[in-house]
This record gives structure tokens, sequence and C-alpha cells, in this order.
């Protein structure tokens, strides 16, 4: 097809299939195909080349029709049968006095409810539906519960340490001078915060590349040798953490020398870390759709290459997920770094000499103390670092949340410019072969 | 994490099958090894479709080798470390240390039996409480939940795996304790006849007794671990249950099943092996659980079979609380409780594996 008018036709379509490049995954929705010239030479009328139909691009797909109504009778059988739990309980609560306490109240109204509800709704309804209605109830109750319970322990560590939240020297300040019943106006968590980063940057600067580049051995050197690599991996992510601790303790601390640092808690919850990331990231690594790596070596690249521009790029946002989440479990690990960090109140920033403090210690230290003052520090300390695990969290879902070949709209625009210029650039190329014809008898390309 | 469904099972068999892939893959049964029969006839040899490897892909092979030797010999020399150095107090206390409940190895008289029966109560408190509450949540969430709150509900469970334990802890040691035990002295009241809801030195007429009779218990410690547990074996029931598949709902639907029926019929028994497996996952982790346990629990070194008494212990917590002022030996001896507590979360853990990855919906679920 040298000298025969290539005709390329420019669609105005937004979603141009991705040229294939070795670094471009596959494009998830292409609408449209292009169609290059035929060489036929001949006089026939015969079109040359047939102008693409756009199809409709794919829509949201449908969303079923909600079939469920809700009718008046439903709803007053549930709150009926709560109210009537709610004072059942509250007659033998209060009359009867068979009980005390907040929580039987509240497990005892739930069953209450339960056989209630059940009893009213078998009074309209055959069994197979009363049976449907009344594990809904139970369902749904026991969803709510797990939600409500999640949000009441964050709230929670929130309000017990509100009163020291508040203060600005809780974050500027370390706790070298400060007395037990000093007021909260005084001393702050900074030299936690700082360890904690400290000791969860050390831990990540081992475990992130050892575990990535071991995750990437795993799932691209099978044989017998990565199938033992992978069972001990996947046995020590079984490992208690404090028995991590105990491993760095023994050896690093009391064989080598080096004593309560921020350097021994660091190589502690790497070691915690390892395996967690290596795995997270052999699935995410094993999710890679196998068609695309084949694809990649009939064009002919290597290994390498297939690794650095197919497979990699693909599971970027999952293994970006699986780093962070592992960062997320290192930071929230208390008792390796109990074992080996030391504890101390000052402001701290060598790794590698003197204990280092970090937040989850701290909060665990403070909130046994019996003074109210370094309780409210330690709940602080707990709600920072809260705050760090929900960042680090959302940062994850931001990045992941999406599977492989599955684009951004900031990706998919680029992808789609970047087809665009691939199509300038072949329509360039055949004009400048349309005039300059090739010598007779010259190879075809 | 990710709930794709990507076709990974032949993803890469297709290419190694041909000998194109330059991969070292075992060979395939069937494989395209044997020699064509058209090839043959006309006499010439087969092509040798073996590629050789580049110079880059040679390095890149070496280094991967190198990374996953690594990471083997890190996790060989923990293991092998730990057991070498808790030999020295198993081969000093003999068979002793399956027998012996008291903890004082400077003393010379110590064994697991107390600490590992406290493990496995508090982790079965902890699994028994968390198993229905993720059953609960994962069906709530796959099935009941409006599209709209479903993906943030997924977000938030998966967020709740990853809420430090120490927070958990200190919400059980400052909070929950102190509102369970009336829930513990109900339960005593009224199942004490049940061995192990008894609780000794105290009786149901007595309106003085002290409540502190059922703080740092057992039951209290398992019902906190259960509040971590419960995220993990959640969001692995979830995902099972969200894959079960589309046209065998639907089929149950047609043929007249309520929700209910159709979950009962079709996602349950789809999801089972994840059911099962999340739930051991859960108790691996309920097993090695440190921080809440230590806050939570007053350890003595008896078996202590009634989970709803003060006191209780635990090999993890034994560890966080008592190495400190240890002595080479007493160490060597916490090393080899907690061996045995590393063998036990293996096995639970292998097992959880096992099933997760034969059941029809677990091929892609993970830890």
């Amino acid at each position: 097809m040298t000298d025969t008018e290539r005709v390329t036709t420019q669609a105005p379509s937004a979603s141009l299939p991705a040229t294939a490049g070795p670094g471009a995954p596959a494009s998830g929705a292409g609408g449209t195909t292009v169609v290059a010239g035929t060489a036929g030479t001949g006089t026939s009328p015969a079109p040359r080349t047939t102008v693409p139909r756009r199809t409709a691009r794919p829509g949201p797909p449908p969303t079923p029709r909600p079939l469920g109504v809700l009718r008046a009778g439903d709803l007053l059988a549930v709150v009926g049968a709560l109210v009537a739990a709610a004072s059942t309980t509250a007659l033998l609560w209060t009359q009867v006095g068979l009980f005390s306490g907040i929580v039987g109240y509240v497990v005892v109204t739930w069953c209450l409810f339960v056989g209630f509800y059940a009893a009213l709704v078998s009074m309209a309804e055959s069994g197979p539906t009363v049976r449907d209605r009344v594990s809904a109830v139970v369902v749904q109750s026991l969803g709510a519960l797990v939600v409500m319970v999640l949000a009441f322990v964050i709230i929670y560590t929130f309000w017990r340490g509100k009163n020291a939240l508040f203060h600005l020297n809780f974050y500027t300040q370390d706790l070298r001078v400060t007395a037990p019943l000093d007021p909260l106006t005084k001393g702050g968590v900074l030299h936690a915060i700082v360890g904690t980063l400290i000791e969860v940057g050390i831990a990540m600067a081992i475990a992130i590349p050892f575990g990535l580049l071991a995750a990437v051995f795993l799932h691209e050197v099978p044989g017998p040798f990565a199938r033992f690599v992978r069972t001990v991996v996947n046995a020590m992510t079984a490992l208690p953490d404090v028995l991590a601790g105990l491993f760095i303790y023994a050896t690093l601390i009391l064989i080598f020398g080096l004593g309560f640092s921020g350097m021994a808690a660091g190589v502690a919850l790497a070691v915690t870390t390892l395996p967690i990331i290596c795995r997270a990231a052999d699935v995410v690594l094993s999710l890679v759709p196998g068609g695309l790596t084949e694809a990649s070596f009939a064009l002919g690249s290597g290994q390498w290459n297939t690794v650095r521009f197919v497979t990699l790029p693909t599971a970027r946002s999952g293994l970006a997920t699986a780093v962070i989440l592992g960062a997320a479990r290192a930071i929230g690990e208390t008792a390796p770094v109990l074992l080996t960090a030391g504890a101390t109140t000052f402001f701290h920033v060598n790794p590698t000499s003197g204990p280092m403090m970090s937040l989850p210690l701290l909060a665990y230290t403070l909130a046994s103390s019996p003074f109210p003052n370094m309780v409210a520090r330690g709940f602080g300390a707990a709600f920072v670092l809260l705050v760090l695990v929900l960042g680090l969290f959302l940062i994850a879902r931001a990045i992941g949340g999406r599977g492989p070949g599955q684009l951004t709209a900031g990706q998919q625009r680029r992808r789609v410019a970047r087809s665009r210029r691939d199509l300038a650039r072949y329509e360039r190329r055949a004009m400048t072969r349309v005039q300059i014809p090739p010598a007779p008898g010259s190879p075809v390309r | 994490m990710q709930s794709e469904d990507s076709p990974t099972a032949g993803g890469n068999s297709g290419l190694e099958g041909l000998g194109l892939s330059s991969r070292q893959a075992p060979p395939q049964p069937g494989s395209s090894r044997r020699k064509s029969p058209v090839i043959s006839r006309q006499g010439q040899r087969p092509r040798n479709l073996r590629s050789r490897a580049s110079a880059s892909d040679l390095v890149f092979r070496g280094i991967a080798r190198g990374g996953g030797a690594f990471v083997l010999v890190v996790m060989l020399l923990v293991g092998t470390f730990l057991a070498l150095r808790a030999g020295q107090a198993l081969h000093k206390a003999g068979w002793s240390f399956l027998t012996t409940a008291n903890w004082a190895p400077n003393g010379g008289q110590f064994g697991i039996v107390a600490v590992m029966a406290g493990t496995c109560l508090i982790a079965l408190v902890a699994v028994l409480t968390a198993v229905p509450l993720a059953l609960g949540a994962a069906l709530y969430i796959s099935e009941y939940a409006p599209r709209g709150i479903q993906r943030l509900l997924t977000s938030v469970i998966d967020l709740m795996a990853a809420v430090p334990s120490v927070v958990f802890g200190l919400w059980g040691f400052w909070y929950f304790q102190w509102r369970a035990d009336y829930l513990s002295r109900w339960i005593n009241d009224w199942f004490s006849w049940i061995p192990i809801f008894k609780v000794t030195g105290v009786n149901r007429t007595d309106a003085i007794v002290s409540m502190t009779h059922y703080t740092s218990s057992t039951f209290i410690a398992g019902m906190v671990v259960a509040l971590m547990v419960t995220p993990i074996a959640c969001s692995i029931m979830r995902e099972a249950f969200s894959q079960a598949p589309l046209g065998e709902r639907e089929g149950a639907y047609a043929l007249g099943a309520t929700k209910w029926g159709m979950i009962r019929a079709v996602v349950l028994p789809f999801g089972r092996g994840a059911i099962i497996g999340g739930t051991m996952l859960g108790l691996g982790r309920a097993l090695g659980e440190t921080i809440a346990v230590a806050l939570i629990i007053s350890t003595v070194f008896v078996v202590q079979p009634h989970i709803l008494q003060n006191g209780g212990s635990s090999i993890s917590s034994l560890i966080a609380l008592r190495y400190g002022a240890a002595t080479p030996f007493e160490l060597s001896a916490l090393m080899a409780a907690g061996l045995a507590l590393f063998g036990l979360t293996l096995i639970v853990n292998f097992f959880a594996a096992l099933i997760v990855a034969r059941s029809r919906s677990g091929a892609q679920s993970e830890a």
C-alpha cells in the first residue's frame, strides 16, 4: 500500500481506539473503527473505503427499575414493633427490675423487636414472606450496627481528645517539661508525630522496593523457587506483629547493641509490612489481563520491556493502593514499636540512636496513666493517628479503587489526545508517500 | 481490595504453551512441544521456538530473583532465629512446656497451657461475636443497601479494617468495659448454670457486689477484638457475595423466590468458601492481637475457663508486657510461647487460604 492513496477517515468521535503502543494499556471503550484504504487499483466504482459508522457510545448500564414498593403497612409494622419492644423492655427494666445497663437494654429491645415484628407480619403474610421480612430486618440492623459502632469509636476518640486537640501547642511541642498535672496548654505530641513519620518512612523505604520487587519476581519468573517464596511470604503474613518486634528486640537491640531507636522500630515495622505489601502486590499483578502482556510479547518486546511498559503501568493504581494500605497498617502497628522504639518525651529526629516516640505507643502509654489530662493527650494522639490513617486511606481510594484498564477522566482525555496526534502523524506520512512515488522495482515496504 | 473479575486464570498460559514467551514456565501438559505431524511428514525438524532472552531481560530476571531471594532470606531469618532461640527454653522445659499453666521461667516452671487457653478463648469470643456482625453487614452492603451508598459503605468497612488497633483498645479500655460489665452481670445472673458463664465470688442476690468482678475479662477483651475482626471478615464476605452470578439470582427470582430465598439459595452457597475463609482469617488476626488485649485484660496464669470473670491471659499480651525486664532465658521462653502462637495462626491462615482458594467465589479474594 505504498502508492495508493491512503484514505483515513477522520472520526469526530471522542473515543478513538488507542493506538496500541507498548505503553498504552487497552482502551476500555473504543467506539469507532478506522478502516484504512485497501489497495484497489482497478477502476471499479466499488468504494475503496468504508465510512465507519459511529456506534452509539455505550451509555451507563441500564439501572434496574426499583420493584420494591414501600407500603404504609410495612412501615407501620416496623415502627409498631419498635415501639412495642422499647416499651416492653422499659417495663422489664423499671417495673420488674430484672436487668440493668444500657447495653443489655438495647440487646433485649432488639430481640423483642424482631419477635414482635415477626408476629405483626405473620398476621397478614404467608410463611416465606415473613421469613423474608424478618431476615431483611435482621440483616439491615446488623449492617447499621457495624457502621454505627465504627462511627461511635471514632467519635468517642475525638470526644475524649478534643480538649487537647484544640490547643496549638499540642502540635508544636513535645512532652519534655510536661508534668502529669500540667494543663493542656502545655506540652504536645510533636515528637510522636515526627517519630511515627520517621519510623514509617524507614519501614517503607525497606518494604516498598523489596516488596514490589519480590511481587514482580513471583509474577514474572514462575517456577519452583517462586512457589516456595510465595508460600513463605503467605505464611509470614500470619506472623503476629508482636513477634516481629520480639525478633528485632532480640537481634538488633540485644545482640547488635543498636539500642531502642527509631531505626530498630522502622526495621521491625518493615518486617511486619513486607509480606503484606508483597502479597497484596502479587494479587494486583495477577489481575493484569493476560491479553495485554501477550499483545506486548507478540509485538516483539522482551520481558523487561513488557514489565516496564505494560504490566507495571497497568497495575499502577492497584500497586499504589497496596503500598498505601501497607503504610496505613504500619502506622497503626503498636506492638512492634512498643518492643523496639523505647519511649521518650523528647523531640528526637536521629533514628540511629536514642529512643523515639511514636503515636500509637504514645496513645497506649498515656491512656493507661491515671491523670485526666494525660488521658486526654493520649486520646488526642490516637485521633491524630486516626487522621493520618484516614488521609492515607483516602489517597489510596483516590488512586486505586479502579481496576487495571479503567481510566480516570483525565487519563481518558490524554489518551484521546495521543490518538489524535498519532492519527495526524499517519496522515502526514501518507501525504509524503503520495508525493514521492517510489522508483519502479524498489522493494515494497 | 480490588474487586475486578478479570480473566487471569488462563492469562498467560496460552503464550507459554506456544513457547513464544521468554518465560521459563514449567512445561504444561498438552503444550505444543509435540512435533506437529505436518512438519515431520515433510522431513523438516520443527523450528526451535525457544527465544533467547536479551541482556536486559537477563538483568531484569536476575534482579527480580535477587529481590525474591532477599525477601525469602529475611522471612526465613525471622523464623529460624525465633525457633533457635526458643529452642533453649524448650530444651530446658521439655514436655512440661505443654502441660504447665504457670509462667515463671526464672523459677524453671513455665508452660503455655494458661496463655494458650486464654488466647484461644479470646479469639473464640471475638469470632463468635464478629461472624454474625460481619455476615449481616456484608449481606446488607451487597444485597440490601441502596445503590448510592453501596460504594460508600464498602469504603467505610475497608477503612474500619485500617483503624489502628490501639484506637479500639482505648475505646474498650475507657468506655466499653464500663458499659459491658452490666451485660456480663446479666449473662452471669441468668446463665451461670452454663459453666463458662460462671463467675466465682459473686452472688445474684447480693446487691452490693462490686462490678470489678466483671471488668478486664476474657469476654470484654474478646468483644473488643471482635470489632477489629469484623471488618476484615466482612470485606472478604462482601466481595464474594457481590460476585454471585446475576443469572442465578434472576433465576431464583423467576422461580418465585423472595429476596431472602434468593440469598439463601444463591448468594450464601456461592459465598460459603468466603464465609469460612473470612472467618478463619479473622480468627488468625484475633489470635495475634496484642495491644487491645494488653490494655484490657489483667493477666493471670491459671486456665480461666470462666470468660466473664476478671482476669485472663493471651500470648501476645504476655510478650508485650513481659519482654522489658526479661532475662535472656525468659526472653527465650517468651519466644517459645510466641512461636507456639505463630504455629497456631499459621495453621488457621493456611486453612483459610485453602478454603477461600478452593471455593467457587474465592479465586479473586485475598486476605
